[in-house]
């Protein structure tokens, strides 16, 4: 008898624990699939965040680290309970930046992005993981704050920040993170910020190097105050040309993610008139102090110019995204595709390829038979570069036993450079170096490797 | 007749690579009859630094849009930008701004 119940209660406690594991099971795919029917691909007007009235038995555990400061306390803590945060941007900034003010126990964090998740974004977008490739970044981010903190209220937005939904999006919002990666989109959030009144912590970050400004904040200045014209288009890199340390954005965005702390607790942030710029490769943080807010400037000044959001992407000449411009320089006679580059390998033709990318670069990968001179060499004219050019120049012309205008096929990593190239090439034709027929490959290596050779590396 | 002005010039954010990556550059601006002001040490640097395309540096007799020039720790708003009369020992910084995120 005694032994049978024994059994029956074993029994018993197995299905109460295989029930609880499914009712979690459950509870999560429940919530996962609220996110995934929350996904916002335009913006929709939210219900206003309530004020809690006191910190829970939860609440005083889980911040209790935080509520011990002084700085902070109880009354930041609700403070951050009540504010909203826009992050423009889901990528190497606006992830740390989410992350901590989830953490935090901020009350409600939008996450905007267009993009999806790729490999080569995962050194520095730290949220995203390898099974979240193809989704939305900013739905596997709002998955990840989730995990991290189930009380935080996350709104992921699918789509492009654009002069049509800002206005309306960043109303909604008490802070706002610029951690976007492109100029037009920095004007657009700026305007909108100062045309609604709110605080704007931006960072930035490439290479080694980072830079943080608080904006439109306690009567300092604003973007266009420091930066009244945009950069010229082509002096302006991003991080798929020039490369970043995946920690040096996740530094500066844990840096904004302080300011917008500061700002919602009530504590205030002192980055409102300085630029902070960090070095990464000598370690060092340095404050500036920057230009108080300009009477003409043209949207927050006295007279104002700019009184509704405008064309971005005319004003500063350039698109969007972060993702490279295709540039058009050359005629089509100039040109030639992949498959025409390889059969005229397939035929044993003579010729020179010349890779005009940086050596940094060719390390990565190469074509074995090509010659590295680097668009820059080319451009100072480097002598030992340039000599080295003749006397390829000169082996094919001997090889080629007639032809006095032996070919000369251009590539780079995307075909942009490598039009660039040919065009300095066709100048220096005759005169600094041998006559040469001089053509670029379309679309570089990276057509190479989609179009010919599936093998060969893609960055 | 001056003293030849030593001053201590800094570019960042990309700056660098129009000087051959070199970020501090320590340099004697030669004796004249009046002090040096900015505008002055932009035509200098391109004459003397700058190797190649100086579009990407200077447009017109300023920098061009992008670039901040910081003075002693300020920007050089605060200074009187292109009038700023050059100290021996003053530090003047070129800093790219970065877009990128
Ligand atoms: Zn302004």
């Amino acid at each position: 008898m005694s032994q049978e119940v024994c059994s029956l209660k074993k029994q018993l406690k197995e299905k109460e624990k295989e029930i609880a594991a499914l009712k979690n099971k459950l509870s999560q795919l429940e919530r996962s699939h609220d996110l995934t029917q929350q996904l916002h691909d335009k913006v929709t007007p939210l219900t206003p965040l309530k004020a809690k009235p006191a910190l829970s038995n939860e609440d005083i555990m889980r911040y209790s680290r935080q509520l011990l400061l002084a700085q902070l306390g109880v009354q930041g803590q609700l403070n951050l309970s009540k504010t909203s945060v826009l992050i423009v941007g889901c990528g190497g900034l606006g992830c740390p930046v989410a992350q901590y003010l989830g953490a935090a126990g901020i009350g409600r964090l939008g996450l905007l992005d267009y993009d999806e998740v790729e490999l080569s974004n995962l050194h520095r977008q730290v949220l995203h993981g390898e099974e979240n490739q193809g989704q939305a970044k900013a739905l596997s981010a709002a998955y990840a704050v989730r995990r991290l903190n189930s009380t935080v209220e996350c709104i992921p937005y699918h789509l492009q920040l654009s002069s049509e939904n800002a206005l309306q999006l960043i109303q909604q919002y008490d802070i706002v993170a610029d951690c976007s990666d492109n100029v037009p989109t920095r004007y657009l959030v700026n305007d909108a910020c100062v045309l609604s009144g709110k605080p704007l912590v931006s960072a930035s970050a490439l290479r080694m190097e980072g830079q943080l400004t608080v904006y439109n904040y306690c009567g300092g200045p604003c973007y266009r105050c420091l930066y009244p014209v945009p950069p010229p288009p082509e002096t302006v890199t991003n991080c798929s040309d020039g490369g970043v340390l995946g920690v040096v954005p996740g530094i500066m965005g844990c840096y904004q993610a302080l300011e917008v702390l500061k700002i919602a607790s009530g504590h205030g942030s002192s980055c409102g008139q300085q630029l902070v710029m960090f070095d990464a490769q000598d370690a060092r943080f340095r404050s500036i102090k920057l230009r108080p807010k300009q009477a003409g400037c043209a949207v927050c000044g006295e007279n104002p110019s700019v009184t509704q959001l405008v064309d971005y992407e005319s004003f500063c000449g350039s698109a969007a995204t972060d993702k490279c411009r295709k540039l058009n320089l050359l005629s089509k006679d100039q040109r030639i595709t992949v498959q025409e580059y390889k059969s005229v390998l397939d035929n044993a033709e003579p010729h020179l390829l010349l890779d005009v990318r940086p050596l940094v670069e060719v390390d990565i990968c190469h074509l074995p038979f090509s010659l590295n001179i680097p668009l820059s060499s080319l451009e100072e004219k480097k002598s030992e570069h340039l000599q080295l050019l003749r006397e390829r120049i000169s082996q094919l012309k001997q090889q080629m036993a007639g032809d006095c205008r032996p070919p000369v096929y251009v590539i780079c990593k995307l075909g942009n450079d490598s039009q660039k190239a040919v065009q300095l090439l066709e100048k220096m034709s005759e005169s600094d170096i041998d006559s040469i027929t001089v053509k670029d490959i379309c679309g570089g290596l990276l057509a190479w490797a989609k179009r010919v050779d599936p093998t060969f590396p893609q960055y | 007749m001056a003293a030849p002005t030593v001053i201590h010039l800094e570019f960042g954010g990309g700056a660098e690579l129009l000087f051959n990556g070199m970020k501090e550059h320590h340099v004697t601006l030669p004796s004249q009859s009046e002090p040096w002001d900015m505008k002055q040490l932009l035509v200098w640097i391109q004459q003397n630094l700058l190797k190649e395309r100086p579009e990407l540096f200077v447009q017109g007799d300023s920098v061009r849009p992008g670039i901040l020039v910081l003075i002693n720790d300020a920007d050089w708003e605060l200074m009187g930008e292109l009038d700023y009369q050059l100290q021996d020992q003053d530090n003047v910084v070129f800093i790219s701004t970065l877009h990128g995120g």
